[in-house]
């Protein structure tokens, strides 16, 4: 919040007092003592929290409750009967399936190696602003696009730069001389979930720069002296002042971009649907292409919770962040 | 001594832009190569001989066709309306919930206002599918206002969390005063707290906009129909299939489709960047 000087607080305060000055009665009416009732910290507290819980209870909670339900079905779409009940069927089915142990690999492939890209290079993008001091506000902005325009939109674009005839990435690299012929990016197993990881980096390298970066500006500049005074050069000064207090930001956000990033939909959904030979699929893609189009909404439930243990996981250990800060 | 000094101090801002333009060449080649895909006439766009880089007939073509012969705006209007409903939906349903968790004190507050965090933190990949379930069984399936109730499960724990953060740093003596004074809370919050909260509001306002601008999974299972579809899976679902050489004007879509949000954040950006940090800084 930006600070107002106190004359203006009190001034403002002064004419909204004229407005309410409460109307003199002796005898309180039926709808002054309701507004008194309503007026307890105890009644009106929970009354204007109740619509948003209520939603969430609704939309959020219970979708999850029908999703371990579904998940213990049979259930597809072409049959409209509730389906039966089967245990963990599903589940002992996934398990010896091949495709969904490839995409469970693919999935922690994807977000490891994702994450510690978008970290590395996100902290490298944080020192290098804290440094840049010319038209400062604008370069961050602009640098900041990845991440804030529509990642299906953008996507596009990758699915264009990664064509397999007029890929503009093999023009470049071959004009270079660093490769000798082109590369099937989205074609081929191995370079297809290269690929992917690639745009979903470069989506995410602006938020872990710009989020860093306010963690880098919030370390007090008198640390960085003090340890000049000891003769620090800049090396020892990153890994003694700048790394330690930065731990906490970085938890943080590594955390929460671990989720989402496990998570991840749309980058895999624009450019290879899955594919080739299910070598990208993610848990949020496999449940997509199980429960929506081959209509197997139980087994598709059933994928779709494998999300759910990376979650928790991320909950804890944010709760006793938080905890610890308390 | 002193030149050694001034030596490091050029060298390291030096190395400094040197990193910066990395990062802008990185970050925003994409962007860049979009924006000539989409004003090259197709002659020049599939021919092999030719640099891609190079560009000697710049041509709106692209935007016209994109215009007049596809849905493009029938969807970009579809994303605002729904983007408008959902965000006022959240807003006002966000600041009654982060006033009562910020201010008030009531049995299970501090759990609530715990569990609203957690809510943000769900993606909404593992929603999406139970949550098609259940607005088909409302008889809301493939309709707009699915997505209007769909797209506040995420954006009512984002505007209440970032709302409640802003709550908290109004001094409480205000309100209190005007209680003294014979108002009632609602009134002090509406006379005397709402008004100062304004630019936060706002903020949060913007952001949830943006959000619902570029969401995607739910867009794509809530509404099927070509007519009720949303920018992004209008343009990924309905233009993507319907020709092979279509590069130009695909590419026209998806930055017509990108502006509106690189707009709201070029006015917004400082709110934005302490938005997002607010929580990773404070914890």
């Amino acid at each position: 919040m930006r600070t107002i000087p106190l004359q203006s607080w009190s001034n403002q305060l002064e004419k909204r007092m004229e407005v309410m000055s409460p109307r003199e009665s002796f005898s309180p009416t039926i709808q002054q003592r309701l507004s008194a009732w309503f007026n307890q910290e105890k009644i009106l507290g929970p009354a204007l929290v109740a619509p948003a819980v209520l939603i969430l209870l609704l939309l959020i909670a219970y979708p999850f409750c029908v999703a371990i339900w579904l998940s213990l079905t049979d259930k597809v779409i072409a049959r409209s009967d509730t389906g039966n009940f089967i245990w963990f069927a599903n589940f002992a089915k996934l398990f010896k399936d091949s495709i969904f142990q490839r995409t469970a690999i693919n999935t922690f492939n994807f977000a490891l190696v994702s994450v510690f890209f978008k970290l590395v290079l996100g902290l490298l993008m944080a020192l290098v602003l804290d440094e840049v001091k010319l038209f400062k506000n604008f370069f961050r902005g602009i640098l900041l696009l990845p991440w804030i325009v529509p990642t299906s939109l953008s996507a596009l674009g990758w699915l264009w730069m990664f064509d397999s005839q007029f890929s503009v990435i093999n023009h470049l690299l071959l004009d270079w001389g660093l490769i000798q012929e082109k590369i099937i990016w989205l074609g081929v197993p191995a370079t297809a979930m290269l690929s992917v990881q690639i745009v979903n980096i470069w989506r995410g390298i602006p938020f872990f720069g710009i989020s860093l970066l306010a963690g880098l500006q919030a370390i007090p500049q008198e640390l960085y002296e003090a340890a000049e005074i000891d003769g620090a050069n800049a090396w020892s000064k990153f890994w003694k002042v700048t790394f330690p207090l930065l731990m906490p930001v970085t938890a943080v956000v590594t955390l929460f971009s671990i989720v989402q990033t496990f998570a991840d939909f749309q980058i895999v959904y624009v450019l290879t649907r899955g594919g080739p030979l299910n070598s990208t699929h993610l848990f949020a893609t496999l449940t997509h292409q199980t429960a929506i189009l081959a209509g197997r909404l139980g087994e598709g439930a059933a994928v779709s919770l494998f999300i759910f243990p990376v979650l928790v996981i991320a909950v804890i250990l944010q709760l006793r962040y938080l905890q610890k800060q308390d | 001594m002193v030149s050694s000094l001034r030596f490091r101090k050029i060298s390291k801002g030096l190395t400094a832009y040197l990193g910066l333009a990395f990062f802008i060449v990185i970050l925003l080649f994409p962007f860049f190569w979009m924006l000539i895909t989409s004003i090259k006439p197709d002659s020049e766009l599939y021919d092999m001989s030719q640099s891609p880089l190079s560009l000697h007939k710049p041509t709106l073509d692209h935007y016209v066709y994109l215009i007049q012969n596809t849905r493009f705006l029938l969807w970009m209007r579809n994303s605002a309306v729904v983007a408008i409903v959902s965000t006022s939906l959240s807003i006002v349903v966000g600041t009654l919930a982060a006033y009562s968790l910020a201010r008030l004190r009531f049995r299970g507050a501090q759990t609530l206002g715990l569990t609203i965090f957690i809510t943000y933190l769900i993606p909404t990949t593992l929603i999406f599918l139970p949550l098609a379930y259940v607005i088909r069984n409302l008889g809301l399936f493939d309709t707009q206002i699915a997505l209007m109730i769909a797209y506040p499960t995420f954006l009512i724990p984002f505007c209440t969390w970032l709302l409640m953060g802003y709550f908290k740093g109004i001094p409480k003596e205000l309100e209190e005063s005007a209680m003294v004074d014979g108002a009632t809370r609602l009134q002090a919050l509406r006379m005397i707290i709402l008004p100062i909260m304004l630019p936060g509001i706002l903020s949060a306002a913007l952001f949830a906009f943006t959000l619902s601008w570029n969401e995607f999974i739910y867009a794509l299972t809530l509404a099927q129909t070509e007519a009720i579809k949303t920018l992004p899976t209008g343009i990924v679902s309905q233009l993507v299939l319907a020709d092979v050489y279509f590069w130009g004007s695909l590419m026209a879509a998806a930055l017509l489709g990108s502006v509106p949000i690189a707009i709201v954040y070029s006015f917004f950006l400082e709110y934005y960047v302490k938005g997002m940090t607010a929580g990773a800084v404070k914890g």
